[in-house]
């Protein structure tokens, strides 16, 4: 069964009731050391694959070496061949015979350290997502369990404090009560404010020309005509 | 990254957080440690938070199964489905009798992730309710 299934089994079985574990504690724990063993054997693995990978790069430069002689011999070959001398001729391919033999074996173990390679390559691969894989599922584990924990602090923490659990819409309403009461206080703030400003009553009455009037030139001609009168 | 860190974090902040939202928190003894976490002017709908060896979870919970009108269970579970990857960074959940709305983060997440989706979460958790409370006796 997988991880993910036995989680929901148990958690729908109701073995979400506190101190009921879902894997047994001995199960998980050798769960994590699997996943050590594997990490071990992945550290090995690339460790091997580093040894095969420098043996492949020497097998392949000596690989190169030999060929490049055998080119160079059958210079030679063809140069005494040139001035006449068979038998120097005979020598020098004897020696690119057995340089040719040298570059097959070379040749046979290069391929044979890059085939290994490759297969060392895909295994790392297969480990470390096997590794991944293992983490995740001890992860779904791990945080059941821990959420499971949490939830029974958090419920031995509202009955220890005696504080009641609100139903939803209780707490709603308690929340939009104190932001509109926090609203009505920016807004009684702001009507404030404006008392000071143009906006004020007085500026209103003063606008619809109620109250102390400013002097104006025509008033204050008007007085003045009327005192020359008296 | 541990609850104290992160509770050490938010009440540094005070008025200088960036998401305009002031933050108190509480630790929780038990077997896991949790952090209480009441944001000013939701005390009713407190996120608690507990880290894993590889996530933060941060839970807040909504309301329980004896709330929800018995004929709307089956609607409601609906609408919490097709509204769990439009809701930003919060998922809904259930754990017991009680239904929840949840965000996980990387254990590698910065301070300033935590506080954003600690705001994020409250959000979606205060619109939540307001929005299917139709649902609700």
């Amino acid at each position: 069964m997988s991880i993910f299934k036995k989680i929901m089994t148990a958690v729908r079985g109701g073995a979400s009731e506190a101190g009921e574990a879902i894997i047994d504690a001995n199960a998980t724990r050798i769960f994590e050391q699997e996943i050590r063993d594997a990490e071990n054997h992945l550290t090995k693995a690339k460790r091997d694959l580093t040894g095969v990978m420098a043996e492949q790069m020497a097998a392949k430069r000596e690989v190169d070496r030999l060929q490049r002689e055998i080119t160079e011999h059958e210079g030679y070959a063809g140069q005494a061949l040139e001035k006449g001398d068979e038998t120097l001729a005979l020598a020098v391919a004897e020696k690119i015979a057995a340089l040719e033999s040298d570059l097959s074996a070379q040749q046979q173990a290069h391929d044979s350290f890059a085939g290994n390679a490759e297969r060392l390559k895909e295994l790392v691969k297969k480990s470390e997502r096997q590794v991944a894989e293992h983490k995740r599922q001890l992860s779904m584990v791990k945080t059941t369990e821990s959420v499971q924990k949490a939830t029974s602090a958090i419920t031995d923490n509202f009955s220890s404090s005696n504080s009641k659990l609100l139903s939803a819409k209780d707490s709603l309403e308690r929340i939009k009560a104190k932001q509109q009461k926090f609203d009505d206080k920016m807004k009684a703030a702001e009507v404030l404010e404006s008392e000071n400003s143009d906006t004020s009553l007085e500026a209103q009455l003063k606008a619809a020309g109620i109250g102390n009037q400013d002097s104006s030139a025509n008033s204050v001609l008007d007085r003045i005509k009327a005192k020359q009168k008296q | 990254m541990n609850i104290h860190t992160i509770a050490d974090h938010l009440n540094s902040l005070a008025d200088n957080s960036d998401t305009g939202m002031s933050f108190d928190c509480q630790p929780i003894s038990g077997e896991v440690d949790v952090l209480q976490i009441s944001i000013l002017g939701r005390e009713e709908l407190p996120i608690f938070v507990s880290v894993t060896e590889d996530q933060i979870l941060c839970i807040s919970y909504l309301w329980g199964v004896e709330e929800v009108k018995p004929e709307c269970i089956a609607p409601m579970h609906e609408s919490m489905l097709e509204m769990s990857i439009p809701m930003p960074l919060s998922s809904f959940s259930k754990i017991g009798d009680k239904y929840v709305v949840f965000g996980a983060l990387s254990i590698s997440s910065s301070l300033a992730d935590v506080e954003h989706e600690l705001t994020v979460l409250s959000n979606n958790a205060v619109e939540v309710i307001d929005d299917m409370s139709d649902f609700l006796l």
